[in-house]
C-alpha cells in the first residue's frame, strides 16, 4: 500500500512547499511566535489566495474536494515548518464540523469566510476535569425563548485568542459523564459575558481558558442535532487525528534529517558521532519509526478518506503508535544533539515541543491504545 | 527504606529534620526554586547552613568540613533532598572546593576556602566548549604564560548561573603539542576579569539557567593555577567524579512521587481507566526508585568498611537521571490538557496559567529535565565507562 498521488495533489504539496521554504523558515516562525498577536494573518491571506483554506472542503460547499488527503499534504508540510497559523483549528476542526453537521444555512453562512481567510475559529470542547473525554461537559446551554443561555468553563483552548467564533460544547441534558445531552454552538468570541484568559502553550501557539458566564447564544447557532454532540465530535477527532499524525510525520521527518546531518558532521574522540555502533543503532531504531508512523499515517487517511466502517478505532491504533514512535524519535533527537538540543536557539527542541503537544492534543498515546483496545473487544 | 542506624546516627537524623523545618526560608518556597529565586533568595539558605557549620558535609574538619562520617553525611544528604531543601551551589561547595584543598597551595586555600563557606564567592563552570562536550580532554581554550600572567583565549559553553559568578573554575590548554590529556591546565579566573563575557543561553522550558562564556585576552595571575601545570586533566577528573556521586537523587524522586500521586488522585477519577494505568506506571517507578536506592545503600555502607565504590558514580547517574525523566514526564501526562501551557520566563504573577497550582511547573520540568541524560557527561559516556571500568569491554 502506497499512496500514488494524483496530479493536483503533487502541485498541493509543491506550492505549499515552495510558499512555507520562502517564507516561513526558522527563523520567520520565531519572529512570529514572538509578535505581539503570536501569528501572521500575512501568511494566513497568503494560504487562502493559494486555495489552501478551501483545499479540504468538498465542491458542494464551495471547496476544492481535496478531503482529507489534502489535509494530510499540508499537514505534513506544517509539520516540517512547525507552523503556528490556526489552520488545524480553523479548517480541520470548526470547519470539517461545519461541513459535517451544519444546516445548509450555517455552511452557507461560515464556510466562505473560513476559506477566504476571512475569519479564524477554534474549538472550545475541554474542560478543567475532561481529560480526553468528549462526553465529560458540566458547561450547561438552557433555553429561553429563542435562545440558549451557556455558563461553564472551558479549558485550555487553543488558538481561542486569535478566534473570530467559537465552537462549544456544553450541555442541554443527561450527568455530567452522559454521552447523550451534548450540543454544540457556535459562538462568537466577542459576546457580553464570555471572557478570555489566555497563555502561551508549550509550542509557541496561544491558548485560552473561556469562562462563558450566561451567555446568550441564538437557537440558530446550534450546529448538529440537539443532544448529539458527542457523535459529531468523536468524528471531528477521528478527522482532527488524521491532521495531527500528518503533522507529527513531518516533524520526524525534519528531526530525523537533522539528526542525521548532525552526527556526520559533528566529531568528538577524534571521530564523528555516526561512526559509533550505538548511536547508529539509536538512529536506526529513529528511521524505523518515522516509516512505520508514514505507512500508517497515509492508512488511516485512506480510510477517511473513504468513510471506512472502522476509522475510527484506526484513528486511535495511529494516534497511539504514531504517538509513541514521535515521543522516541524527539528523545533521541535531543539527546544526539547533546546541549544544542536543549536551545531554545536550535529548531530540534520545538518540534521536541510541538511533538509533546500533539501528545496531549485529543488524547495522548496510553488514552487511545486503550480505546483501540476496547473498540476491538465492541466489535 | 532505611539505613540501619545506630542511637546516635538516629539522634543526628532528628536533629538534621528538625533543623530544616525551623529554619528553612519560607522565601525560598516558590512553585519552581531553580528557576524562580533571585541569587539573594538561593544564597539565603547557604548562609543558614555556613552559620551552623553544615555547608560542606564532603570537606574534612580542618578546612571547615562538618567531620562526619559517611554515614552521617548521607542521613544529611537524605534529610535535604527529601525535604526538598535547595542543595548549596554545586559548583562552589561540592566541585572547586575539594579541588582546592586536594590540589591547590596555602595561599589558594586560605584566599578561596572561607569564601566558599560563607557564600561570598559564587562559582561556575569552565569545562564544556562548543567543540568539547562528550570529549572533553578536547578543549581548545588557550592559556599562553607572559610573565606572571597567563593570556587567556575561548569559548566555555553550558556554563551553569554564570550570570551570578564571581569566579570560574577552567580547563585550559597551556601545552598544544601534548596529548589531549597531558597538556591542560586548571585555572581560577576572576569573572570581573577584562575580557570576560558571558552571554545567556535559553533552553527549551524558557529558562535562563545555562551560559556562553567568551574569554578574550583574559589576563590571569599565575597565582590561580591549580597544582602543576599540565596536571589540570587529573584535577578534572578527580572533580567530576564529585559531581557525579550525588545524581542517585533518590530524595529528589522520592518526593516528586509523592507529589505525582497527589496530583493522579486528585485529577483521574478512579473508574477512569487511566486511573489503573497511572497507579501502575507509579508503582512501576517507586519499584526503580528502591531499587536503586538499595545499591546506593549498599554502596554506601561499603564505603563506610572502606571499600574503594569504584564507578558507582556511574551507576547512580544514568539511574538517577532516567527515572527523574520518567517522574516528570509522567506528572506532565496526568495534568492531560493543562500540560499544553507553560510559564513565561521571567515568572510573574501578570502571566495568567490555567489548572491547579501543581500543574503550573509540570510541564518545564518535563522539558528541563530532558537535560539530565545529557549534562555531567552523557549517559552514553556513563554507559562507556561502566563497560571499560566494570565490565573490562
Amino acid at each position: 500500500m502506497d499512496i500514488q498521488f494524483t496530479e493536483e495533489q503533487e502541485l498541493l504539496r509543491s506550492s505549499v512547499q515552495r510558499l512555507l521554504r520562502d517564507q516561513y523558515d526558522f527563523d520567520a516562525r520565531r519572529k512570529i511566535v514572538a509578535s505581539e498577536e503570536g501569528w501572521s494573518r500575512k501568511h494566513w491571506s497568503s494560504f487562502a489566495e493559494l486555495g489552501l483554506l478551501a483545499a479540504p472542503f468538498s465542491e458542494e460547499v464551495g471547496g476544492l474536494g481535496g478531503g482529507p488527503l489534502a489535509t494530510m499534504i499540508m499537514m505534513q508540510e506544517f509539520g516540517r515548518h512547525l507552523l503556528v497559523e490556526p489552520f488545524f483549528e480553523t479548517v480541520v476542526l470548526a470547519g470539517g464540523l461545519i461541513e459535517d453537521i451544519g444546516s445548509a444555512t450555517q455552511q452557507a453562512t461560515y464556510l466562505p469566510d473560513i476559506m477566504s481567510g476571512e475569519k479564524v475559529w477554534a474549538l472550545a470542547w475541554s474542560e478543567g476535569r475532561s481529560r480526553y473525554d468528549l462526553g465529560h461537559v458540566s458547561t450547561t446551554a438552557r433555553r429561553e425563548g429563542g435562545s440558549y443561555v451557556l455558563s461553564g468553563t472551558k479549558a485550555a483552548v487553543v488558538a481561542a485568542p486569535w478566534a473570530d467564533s467559537l465552537i462549544v460544547s456544553a450541555r442541554t441534558s443527561g450527568e455530567r459523564r452522559d454521552r447523550n445531552g451534548v450540543s454544540l454552538f457556535v459562538v462568537d468570541r466577542h459576546s457580553p459575558n464570555l471572557h478570555l484568559q489566555g497563555f502561551r502553550t508549550i509550542d509557541g501557539r496561544r491558548a485560552a481558558e473561556v469562562a462563558l458566564m450566561n451567555v446568550s447564544v441564538p437557537a440558530s447557532q446550534m450546529l448538529g442535532r440537539e443532544g448529539e454532540g458527542v457523535a459529531a465530535l468523536e468524528a471531528c477527532r477521528d478527522r482532527a487525528i488524521g491532521a495531527l499524525c500528518a503533522e507529527t510525520v513531518g516533524a520526524i521527518g525534519e528531526l530525523n534529517a537533522a539528526t542525521l546531518e548532525y552526527s556526520k558532521t559533528r566529531k568528538q574522540f577524534g571521530a564523528t558521532l555516526g561512526s559509533f555502533q550505538v548511536l547508529q543503532h539509536r538512529m536506526v531504531d529513529m528511521f524505523i519509526a518515522h516509516q512505520e508512523a508514514l505507512s500508517l499515517m497515509q492508512h488511516l487517511n485512506l480510510s477517511l478518506a473513504s468513510n471506512e466502517a472502522g476509522r475510527s478505532r484506526l484513528a486511535s491504533g495511529a494516534k497511539s503508535k504514531i504517538g509513541y514512535a514521535a515521543k522516541f524519535v524527539a528523545d533521541q533527537a535531543v539527546q544526539l544533539h547533546g546541549g544544542m538540543g536543549m536551545t531554545d536557539e536550535l529548531n530540534v527542541g520545538h518540534y521536541f515541543k510541538r511533538i509533546s503537544s500533539i501528545n496531549i492534543q485529543f488524547g495522548d498515546p496510553a488514552f487511545h491504545v486503550l480505546r483501540y483496545a476496547q473498540l476491538d473487544a465492541a466489535a | 527504606m532505611e539505613l540501619v542506624l545506630s542511637p546516635e546516627e538516629t539522634a543526628f537524623r532528628d536533629e538534621v529534620r528538625a533543623f530544616i523545618a525551623e529554619n528553612y526560608p519560607a522565601e525560598m518556597c516558590v512553585p519552581n526554586p531553580e528557576t524562580d529565586l533571585t541569587k539573594e533568595q538561593m544564597l539565603l539558605w547557604h548562609r543558614i547552613l555556613h552559620k551552623k557549620g553544615w555547608i560542606a558535609p564532603l570537606w574534612p574538619k580542618e578546612y571547615g568540613g562538618p567531620g562526619w562520617s559517611i554515614t552521617k553525611r548521607f542521613i544529611f544528604e537524605q534529610e535535604t533532598t527529601r525535604a526538598g531543601t535547595l542543595p548549596p551551589l554545586a559548583f562552589s561547595v561540592t566541585m572547586v572546593g575539594p579541588v582546592i584543598y586536594t590540589f591547590g597551595n596555602e595561599a589558594q586555600k586560605k584566599r578561596f576556602l572561607p569564601r566558599i563557606l560563607s557564600g561570598e564567592d559564587w562559582w561556575c563552570q569552565g569545562y564544556s566548549e562548543p567543540g568539547s562536550g562528550s570529549d572533553l580532554a578536547s578543549v581548545r581554550t588557550k592559556a599562553v604564560r607572559e610573565g606572571d600572567h597567563y593570556i587567556v583565549n575561548g569559548h566555555k559553553t553550558w556554563t551553569t548561573l554564570a550570570q551570578h559568578a564571581d569566579w570560574i573554575f577552567c580547563l585550559v590548554r597551556t601545552d598544544t603539542s601534548a596529548k589531549p590529556q597531558s597538556g591542560i591546565s586548571f585555572l581560577l579566573i576572576d569573572m570581573k576579569s577584562p575580557g570576560v563575557t558571558v552571554r545567556p543561553i535559553i533552553t527549551i522550558d524558557g529558562s535562563h539557567e545555562v551560559n556562553d562564556v567568551f574569554l578574550e585576552n583574559v589576563r590571569v595571575p599565575v597565582a590561580n593555577l591549580i597544582g602543576e601545570e599540565n596536571k589540570g586533566w587529573t584535577y578534572a577528573k578527580f572533580l567530576l567524579g564529585n559531581e557525579r556521586t550525588s545524581m542517585a537523587g533518590i530524595g529528589r524522586s522520592t518526593r516528586y512521587l509523592e507529589r505525582l500521586k497527589k496530583i493522579v488522585k486528585a485529577e483521574i477519577p478512579e473508574d477512569d481507566p487511566a486511573h489503573l494505568e497511572f497507579v501502575r506506571d507509579i508503582a512501576r517507578i517507586e519499584l526503580d526508585v528502591l531499587a536503586l536506592e538499595a545499591t546506593e545503600l549498599r554502596i554506601v555502607a561499603q564505603m563506610a568498611r572502606g571499600i574503594d565504590p569504584g564507578p558507582a558514580a556511574s551507576l547512580f547517574k544514568i539511574r538517577g537521571t532516567e527515572i527523574f525523566q520518567d517522574i516528570t514526564e509522567l506528572t506532565h501526562r496526568a495534568i492531560g490538557n493543562y500540560g499544553l501551557a507553560i510559564r513565561e520566563h521571567p515568572v510573574s504573577a501578570n502571566h495568567f496559567m490555567p489548572g491547579p497550582d501543581y500543574g503550573h511547573t509540570a510541564s518545564e520540568k518535563y522539558l528541563n529535565s530532558r537535560k539530565l541524560s545529557i549534562y555531567g557527561g552523557s549517559n552514553e559516556i556513563q554507559r562507556n565507562i561502566i563497560a571499560k571500568a566494570v565490565l573490562g569491554l
